[in-house]
């Protein structure tokens, strides 16, 4: 039989939190990244492009560490967000930047993609047309980034519910608070009777991946057609 | 429109360097491919910034490097049409042709939409994708779509290049009466001295990132009869008189001219090469070519060891291309009378 423990809701309902939460705030500063690795000229920006895809190579571990290092009451943003009574370690908040960081470089390469793919010329056509710097990148870059944003948003989201390794050091596995689903699988497979239970969460995983991929697909289809 | 260009900018090897004062409505940058002018294109819409030099416009300061002014493109008010349409991909095609028009003050629009679709025939296509359109239709609302901006001057950076020749013709009569009847100057870049005579009173011939002079299209194709393949191109407006079998009968000054093939328009535009006009002393009895006429020599000239004769028809000009032997052994010179043959077929039809 199908049936989910109460604790198992809560992780659910925090996993597509922690994972929409960090996607949404990923994406007006992917998009900006995205722009400045495709358009900018500018010293440091190998080093920029190394930086956003560090995560994509680094051990979640490792990151979720140096996180925790950043984060914590003696790291230097620590102390900072502590001083004006904003606590992240142990919190969902936490979770949600762990997921953000992990997921960053995706979102990025999915940008850089579709902007890529945008003839140049179109911007100088917009620009001699009376379009700003900036209104030219709304009026013509991001609608025909748009694909990108999709992609790299449903990519993002889907890494975000699967991740493990960074949130559980800066956020814990605390039930009803920091619990995610892959955190509860976790503690099911570790119990010796938690194996049906593991199971109807990965069940649950596999269906929100699924609606998530489908939802895509659609979007993209969509905006094919639109074009 | 007076445009004052003083402008040097390297890339690598190549540097251009230019600098002249235009003065006209309609003028013609002309040169091979690679000799700087769509660098000069980008340089005076300010998409891209010359080392050093000064750009004014109708007596306002756009470029200065000595100033460090630099007026950015989209406060120049000098719209571009490039060889690609480059439409708006996610717009329709009002939304391609509103784009420049929403962002020009209102205090300097001048151009009604309705009497600019009507020019260019786009009426009806208003409300549809960008990517349901036929090369012409996509070239004819990016030429709405720049003439709506309100531009002070519209640079046209080969705006004929990558259409096939009947379509040329056609896309340069939008782009001149769209000009005409909104009063926008332009600057015209091609490599083709036929669009130059087309479209253009003035030309600036450039070659390496160097202005070699500023001539007429006229003296232009003059210049180049010699290396030119197709040698002179004279370029004849007739008007239809009848029809006659497989041929054409126009009325052309005062005199009649044969043309092959059958037509239905009543005016239309003919090319007529230099090396296609045969020249007699005296008057040949018979001979196959169907037009014959008698013309006086109003003019000779050289180019690149061609000679150029310039034929007078009535009012009407020719202009024929021989070697050098021919102007003695024919005794020609101002004042003589020679005759011309030309064969029905060596007619070309434009657009």
């Amino acid at each position: 039989m199908f049936t989910l423990a109460s604790s198992d809701y809560n992780a659910i309902l925090l996993s597509i939190k922690v994972a929409v939460t960090a996607t949404v705030l990923s994406l007006p500063f992917g998009f900006a990244v995205a722009w400045l690795i495709t358009y900018g000229r500018f010293r440091g920006k190998v080093a920029l492009e190394v930086m956003t895809n560090l995560p994509l190579t680094l051990p979640p571990v490792v990151i979720g560490y140096l996180l925790l290092l950043l984060l914590g009451s003696n790291g230097f943003l620590g102390q900072l967000l502590d001083s004006i009574g904003i606590r992240v370690i142990f919190t969902w908040r936490a979770a949600v930047i762990a997921t953000a960081v992990v997921g960053f470089p995706l979102m990025v390469r999915s940008i850089r993609l579709a902007m890529e793919s945008i003839d140049p010329d179109l911007v100088h056509a917009a620009r001699t047309l009376g379009a700003t710097r900036l209104n030219a990148i709304l009026t013509v870059i991001l609608p025909l980034s748009m694909r990108g944003l999709i992609a790299g948003s449903s990519l993002m989201f889907a890494r975000g519910l699967g991740e493990f390794g960074a949130t559980i050091i800066v956020a814990g596995n605390i039930p009803g608070v920091t619990q995610t689903i892959p955190m509860a699988i976790f503690e099911y497979a570790a119990s010796p009777s938690g194996d049906t239970m593991a199971l109807m969460l990965c069940v649950v995983s596999i269906s929100i991946s699924i609606v998530v991929l489908l939802f895509h697909e659609y979007l993209c289809k969509r905006i094919m057609r639109a074009n | 429109m007076e445009l004052h260009i003083a402008l040097q900018k390297n890339f690598g090897s190549f540097t251009l360097d230019v600098d002249s004062t235009l003065r006209g409505n309609s003028i013609g940058v002309f040169g091979p491919s690679g000799s700087g002018k769509s660098t000069l294109v980008s340089l005076i819409a300010g998409l891209q910034q010359a080392e050093s030099g000064r750009i004014v416009l109708n007596g306002n300061l756009l470029y200065d490097t000595s100033r460090r002014i630099n007026v950015s493109p989209d406060k120049r008010r000098i719209g571009i049409i490039f060889q690609r349409p480059l439409l708006f991909p996610h717009l329709n095609v009002k939304n391609n042709l509103l784009y420049g028009f929403k962002r020009s003050m209102a205090g300097n629009r001048t151009i009604d939409f309705d009497t600019l679709a009507d020019v260019l025939r786009i009426n009806h296509l208003l409300d549809r994708g960008v990517n349901n359109l036929s090369g012409g239709e996509k070239q004819r609302v990016a030429i709405g779509r720049a003439v709506l901006s309100n531009p002070r001057l519209l640079l046209m950076d080969e705006p004929l290049s990558g259409l096939d020749d009947t379509l040329r013709f056609q896309i340069i009569s939008y782009l001149k009466s769209a000009c005409e009847i909104f009063a926008i100057p332009y600057l015209f870049i091609s490599h083709s001295i036929l669009e130059m005579r087309l479209m253009t009173h003035q030309v600036l011939s450039i070659e390496q990132g160097r202005i070699i002079e500023e001539t007429t299209p006229e003296n232009l194709s003059r210049i180049c009869m010699g290396l030119n393949p197709a040698g002179y191109v004279n370029l004849l407006k007739l008007a239809l008189s009848h029809q006659l079998e497989d041929m054409c009968v126009y009325l052309w000054g005062n005199t009649t001219l044969f043309i092959s093939g059958k037509n239905d328009q009543p005016d239309l535009l003919f090319e007529l090469s230099s090396k296609d006009i045969i020249l007699f002393k005296r008057h040949p009895e018979a001979i196959s070519a169907r037009n014959l006429l008698q013309c006086v020599v109003t003019g000779i000239f050289e180019s690149n060891g061609k000679v150029g004769i310039e034929l007078g028809c009535g009012d009407e000009r020719l202009v024929a291309e021989v070697v050098h032997q021919v102007v003695g052994e024919l005794d020609i010179a101002v004042g003589s009378t020679v005759f011309a043959a030309i064969k029905a077929s060596a007619f070309r039809r434009l657009g």
